[in-house]
């Protein structure tokens, strides 16, 4: 359950690309058993994607959520930390966000979404503080933990969107949010909203927080080595226990996003695995603010050009769910990729 | 009162729980056989998953259910194998592989229904495993009809959990497997061939949780649906620290997870709230780790790759 970020050397910085190309290669398999052709169904998916502003505004869109959910795993990472529960954290956001812009009718805009973003923080990182607190006085382990808490968040919340928060009509869903809490479109008709703003920010300030501050060494420090950060005077319990709720606040702003701006309203179970897609971009970013971005971007445009590809060619959609899983594996499997990488340099 | 007691322990909501506590009692084996080996097995949510859709397609092909248990055996296997590889072989963390293999297994089974039958949501009907009943315990009061007249799979998941103690605790080899779990170095030491080990039980877990996927798409349900395991995996896996990593305990919990299960659904049709009860299941075992009743201790050695010297 460790992970080694010492050794950044050339490889490492290749073996994501290998992984995505790998994954490709191999999604290319599926997409012939499918019985189309590889290069058509990746030239449209790359199109609709990058190929003009109405498709990568719908890549920004798409990546906007897992920027968040993706600095929210790889933070916990730094700190040894699995965090499996970002699609829990994520939902006690949203349902935070959605109290806050249905409840407070008559704050101003520049009040009003600050607010329902804090709040979302908050709730997102009180939630990851149970397993954080479970994890640094009790030693239970992250993982068991925030999966539970990931089905309790599903319950609560539907809990919620299906009784007291239910919005009268007849699906499972709240009422619209008011206008003083909907985040600003910054490319209608696309729903890239002031949210990529506050994403790119959140990337800064999770760079800023581990790399240039005492609190980030700290996490850092425990993440390498628990022990031995213990021995040099660090207070490993603490620092558990802050990591996981400032990643629980990164995932809780993940359903800010969401709710503020995406759907304007809490649709249950709405998220369409963004937590769990977090663990997948922070893998393939390496847990590095920035390549959390530039995974998260890879990420939104498989989404994106997922559709389209589903619509025009023969490939259903879920070719982009098995490549995305595929690049896990093999992001997961880097010795093999790096033990490719060496033969080559050897040979 | 009287009707609230009634009502929860009625026979209907007691065959219920039963019928849904055999999925889980099955992965729930399967999470076990890996884990005591020392690999950390969140991966049984995709593999039951994978199993359900085999057991499916498998017998829409053939017409014999049974054949379908098989397919839904050998994938599931497969499918613990690769995480098997992944997680042995080239040392990755056992829950991204694990990850990874739930994510996979979502789209891997959607993908293929949209391949084969041109449909997204639900396969089309097939043949299932029939129920039986038992000749005399189905004419006892009140136990006959929650245990007498079950699919055949409830029965065979029971069966499951006695002969897995068995192997786990009273042979060599449930011995060997044990400390290749706890102290893969010792067992290493005298003998025992820690790769093939963990190899073997991945395999062993995944064709168990294969089952645990078939009984829902061709036992208690004829049709496939996507995401149809619905986090059973998962619950499975709580059964299994709730239970101490031991069969009988695991299916202690199973049952008690079934009924939590049961008496959902029962009082989601009276339309009762009925999430708090959804959420049990998943309180009690983060409870359980917390060694609030009685500390739950997983292997010594789960999720530590292991290197021979």
């Amino acid at each position: 359950m460790k992970f080694d970020f010492k050794t950044l050397d050339y490889t490492a910085i290749a073996a994501p690309f290998i992984s995505v190309v790998l994954a490709l290669l191999v999604g290319s398999l599926f997409i012939l058993l499918a019985g189309s052709n590889p290069w058509e169904a990746y030239r449209v998916l790359f199109t609709e994607s990058f190929g003009s502003m109405d498709a990568f505004a719908l890549t920004l869109q798409r990546a906007t959520p897992l920027v968040f959910t993706g600095l929210a795993v790889a933070f916990a990472f730094r700190c040894g930390l699995f965090n499996i529960g970002a699609e829990g954290q994520l939902y006690m956001g949203g349902l935070a966000a959605v109290w806050v812009g249905l409840t407070f009718t008559t704050l101003p805009s520049y009040i009003h979404i600050p607010f329902a973003i804090l709040a979302a923080a908050v709730l997102g990182g009180l939630w990851a503080a149970i397993p954080g607190i479970l994890k640094a006085k009790l030693g239970v382990h992250e993982v068991i933990n925030t999966i539970m808490l990931n089905f309790i968040a599903f319950y609560l919340t539907d809990f919620f969107v299906i009784g007291p928060l239910h919005g009268g009509r007849a699906g499972p869903e709240t009422a619209r949010i008011v206008e003083s809490a909907r985040l600003t479109r910054l490319m209608p008709p696309s729903r890239v909203t002031t949210a990529l703003y506050i994403a790119l920010i959140a990337a800064v300030v999770v760079y800023i927080i581990l790399f240039r501050t005492k609190l980030g060494y700290e996490i850092r420090a425990v993440g390498l080595n628990a022990a031995a950060a213990q021995y040099g005077g660090i207070n490993v319990a603490k620092n558990i226990v802050l990591a996981m709720m400032i990643s629980g606040g990164l995932a809780g702003l993940a359903g800010a996003e969401q709710i503020l701006g995406l759907h304007t309203r809490f649709i249950q179970r709405f998220s369409p695995d963004l937590g769990f897609m977090g663990i997948a971009v922070a893998l393939l970013g390496r847990s590095h603010p920035f390549g959390v971005i530039l995974a998260a971007i890879l990420f939104g445009a498989l989404n994106a050009g997922g559709a389209a590809m589903d619509r025009l060619t023969d490939v259903p959609r879920e070719l982009i769910v098995i490549i995305q899983a595929l690049i896990i594996f093999f992001v997961a499997a880097d010795q093999l990729v790096r033990r490719f990488l060496k033969r080559r340099r050897a040979a | 009162m009287m009707d609230v007691f009634a009502f929860l322990f009625s026979t209907t909501v007691l065959a219920a729980a039963v019928r849904m506590a055999t999925p889980l009692i099955f992965a729930s084996l399967g999470g076990l056989f890996s884990e005591r080996a020392g690999i950390i097995n969140i991966a049984l949510e995709g593999i039951m998953l994978t199993g359900a859709f085999s057991a499916m397609l498998v017998t829409s092909f053939v017409g014999n259910p049974w054949v379908g248990l098989v397919g839904a055996v050998i994938t599931g296997a497969m499918m613990a194998l690769i995480h098997a590889v992944v997680c042995i072989r080239y040392h990755a963390n056992h829950v991204v592989s694990g990850t990874a293999i739930n994510i996979f297994a979502g789209g891997l089974t959607v993908f293929l229904l949209r391949l084969v039958f041109n449909v997204a949501g639900t396969s089309p009907a097939v043949a299932r495993i029939p129920a039986v009943r038992l000749p005399l315990v189905a004419d006892i009061p009140w136990i006959g009809p929650v245990l007498g007249q079950q699919n055949i799979m409830v029965y065979v998941a029971v069966a499951l959990v006695f002969v897995s103690w068995f192997v786990l605790f009273k042979t060599v080899w449930g011995l060997r497997l044990r400390s290749v779990g706890e102290h893969p170095k010792a067992a290493d030491t005298v003998g025992v061939n820690v790769f093939v080990m963990r190899y073997t039980a991945l395999a062993l877990s995944g064709a168990l949780a294969g089952l645990g996927g078939a009984y829902l798409s061709i036992a208690h349900l004829s049709r496939f649906g996507d995401q149809m395991t619905a986090g059973r995996g998962f619950i499975a896996l709580a059964a299994m620290i709730f239970g101490k990593w031991n069969p009988i305990g695991a299916m202690g919990a199973a049952l008690f997870f079934g009924y939590a299960d049961a008496l959902q659904m029962r009082l989601q049709e009276v339309g009762i709230p009925s999430q708090f009860v959804s959420m049990l299941p998943y309180v009690l075992t983060m409870v359980a780790l917390a060694g609030f009743i009685g500390r739950a201790t997983p292997p010594k050695a789960l999720g530590k790759p292991y290197t021979k010297e």
